[in-house]
C-alpha cells in the first residue's frame, strides 16, 4: 500500500493534466505553472508559437525563409516546429537552412554535422557560408592573435553580417533564428548593465532590420528554454550542445547565470522582463545614433565604418584592440586622433556612449 | 538499488563523456528505501560520477540552475524536486540547457 502511494505521488500524484484531464502530467510549465501531459504540451507549445506568427504577422504567403540554423537546440526545434506547422497551417513558405561556419574546430564543425542531418531529417535545403571565405579569417585564428577576451564581440558581430550574406546567397526574404524568452531577457539585461540604451530599444522586437537587407524575426520570443529543451527531448530531436570553447569569459554568461536563479525563485519573470524591455520608453532629450551605412562595404552602421569593417581592419593590421571598448573622455580622444591612423580615428564608438 | 542515469546537454563531459551510466547505489546505512530521495542521489553522483568541475553541475544542495532533471520522464518539480522519492529501476535523466542554440 506505502510503496504504491509513494510510486504515484512521484509520478504527480492522483493529479492528471491540467488540460485534458486524462492522461499523467510529465512537465511543470515555467510560464503558467500547469501540470501538463506529454500530448497537450506538444500542442500548447506549437499552438502558443503558431499565435506568435499569426498575432505578429510575421510571414507572407510565398515567402522564401531562411532558418539560422546552428545545430543547436533552439535552431533544430525551430526547424522542426516551423516545417511542421507550415504544412499543417498552410503558411506557403519555402523554407532554408542556414548554417555559419564560424571556424571553431572542436565545436563548430561538429554542429555542423548535426545540420547537415537536419537537412536530411527535415527535408529542409541547407547553405554553409564560413567566416574564412566572407572575411579570411577563422575564429581560431581570430583568437590566436586577440586572446581569449573579447572573442563574443568579434563572432557575434562577424556572424550577423553572415547570415545576411547567407541570406542574400539564398535570396530570400527574411531570416528566422531561434532567440528565445531567456535569451531575449538576458539581452535586456545586458543592455541596461551597459547602458546601451540604442540598444535596448530595439532588443525586443520580435522583427527587426526591416529597413536594412534582410529582415529577421524571432518565432521564439515568448518560448521559455526550458520548453524549448523538453519538446526536443521527448521528439528525441537530434541536436548538438555543448558550450563553445571560447564563451567562458563572455559577459552575457553573468546575466544568463543570474536569469537562470530569478527563474527558479519566480518563472514569470524572464516574461516579465522582456515586458519591461518592451515598455521602456526613451527620454526624448537622449541623444541616439542615427543610421546610415559603412563607407566601406555599403553595411547598415551608425557610425562611418561599420563594426565588422572597424573590428578586421584592426585584425588585419595587427591591433587586435581597435573597434573594442569604450574611449575614454574628450581630452584622450584628441591625443588618440593625432596618434592613430585615420582608419582608428573614425573607430566606432559604443552606442549610448555618453556625448559631452 | 539499480539506477540507470543519462547525462545530457554537455553534462557527459563531466563524467568521461558517458552519456548513459547504469550504477548501482548503496542506500546511507541504516536508512530505509522510503528515505532515498533526489537529494541523497545528487549527493551520490557527485561524489561518484562527476570527474570534473562539479560547479557546472550543481549549486550548493541542488543542480545548478539551468539544468533539467527527469524521474522516469517525469519533470522532477511534479515531484518534489529534492524530496523526490528514487526507487529500484528508475530512470533519471539530467540535461543542460546552459548552451548556444
Amino acid at each position: 500500500m506505502e510503496a504504491g502511494e509513494a510510486k504515484s505521488k512521484k509520478a504527480g500524484g492522483s493529479r492528471l493534466c491540467c488540460i485534458c484531464n486524462q492522461r499523467r502530467p510529465v512537465l511543470k510549465r515555467p510560464k503558467t505553472l500547469q501540470q501538463i501531459c506529454r500530448e497537450c504540451f506538444y500542442e500548447v507549445f506549437e499552438e502558443e508559437i503558431h499565435q506568435v506568427i499569426v498575432g505578429n504577422r510575421l510571414f507572407k504567403s510565398g515567402e522564401r525563409v531562411a532558418i539560422g540554423a546552428s545545430g543547436g537546440k533552439d535552431s533544430t526545434v525551430l526547424a522542426y516546429v516551423l516545417s511542421e506547422l507550415n504544412r499543417r497551417h498552410n503558411y506557403g513558405l519555402d523554407l532554408f537552412l542556414l548554417s555559419v561556419d564560424e571556424g571553431i574546430t572542436g565545436y563548430r564543425d561538429d554542429s555542423l554535422e548535426t545540420v547537415k542531418r537536419n537537412e536530411v531529417q527535415y527535408g529542409l535545403p541547407l547553405q554553409i557560408v564560413s567566416y574564412k571565405d566572407l572575411y579570411g579569417w577563422t575564429m581560431d585564428e581570430i583568437v590566436k592573435m586577440i586572446g581569449l577576451k573579447n572573442n563574443c564581440t568579434f563572432c557575434g558581430v562577424f556572424r550577423r553580417q553572415a547570415l545576411d550574406r547567407g541570406a542574400a546567397l539564398l535570396k530570400v526574404d527574411k531570416l528566422v533564428t531561434g532567440h528565445n524568452a531567456d535569451d531575449i531577457a538576458e539581452t535586456v539585461l545586458l543592455n541596461i548593465l551597459r547602458g546601451d540604451i540604442a540598444r535596448l530599444s530595439r532588443c525586443t522586437s520580435i522583427t527587426t532590420g526591416e529597413d536594412g537587407p534582410i529582415p529577421r524575426c524571432k518565432p521564439f520570443k515568448y518560448t521559455y528554454e526550458k520548453e524549448i529543451v523538453m519538446y526536443a527531448y521527448f521528439k528525441k530531436l537530434d541536436y548538438f550542445s555543448t558550450e563553445c570553447i571560447y564563451s567562458p569569459n563572455a559577459y552575457r554568461g553573468f546575466a544568463r547565470e543570474f536569469i537562470k536563479d530569478l527563474e527558479r525563485l519566480r518563472p514569470r519573470a524572464i516574461l516579465d522582463i522582456i515586458k519591461s524591455g518592451e515598455d521602456f520608453r526613451i527620454a526624448t532629450t537622449t541623444k541616439m545614433p542615427e543610421q546610415g551605412t559603412c563607407e566601406r562595404c555599403g553595411y547598415i552602421s551608425s557610425q562611418k565604418w561599420c563594426k565588422a569593417c572597424v573590428l578586421l581592419e584592426g585584425l588585419n593590421r595587427g591591433l587586435p584592440k581597435m573597434g573594442i571598448g569604450r574611449p575614454r573622455g574628450s581630452g584622450n580622444d584628441q591625443k588618440d586622433t593625432k596618434a592613430r591612423s585615420t582608419a582608428k580615428s573614425i573607430e566606432s564608438k559604443q552606442c549610448g556612449s555618453l556625448d559631452f | 538499488m539499480q539506477l540507470t542515469l543519462e547525462f545530457g546537454g554537455g553534462l557527459e563531459l563531466l563524467c568521461d563523456s558517458e552519456k548513459i551510466h547504469k550504477v548501482n547505489v548503496d542506500l546511507p546505512n541504516g536508512a530505509d528505501s522510503d528515505d532515498f530521495t533526489m537529494k541523497h542521489l545528487l549527493s551520490w553522483v557527485r561524489t561518484n560520477l562527476i570527474k570534473e568541475r562539479p560547479e557546472m553541475f550543481m549549486k550548493g544542495d541542488t543542480v545548478r540552475p539551468g539544468v533539467l532533471v527527469l524521474v522516469n520522464d517525469c519533470d522532477w518539480e511534479l515531484s518534489g524536486q529534492l524530496d523526490t522519492v528514487i526507487e529500484d529501476k528508475d530512470v533519471v535523466v539530467f540535461i543542460s540547457t546552459l548552451h548556444g542554440g
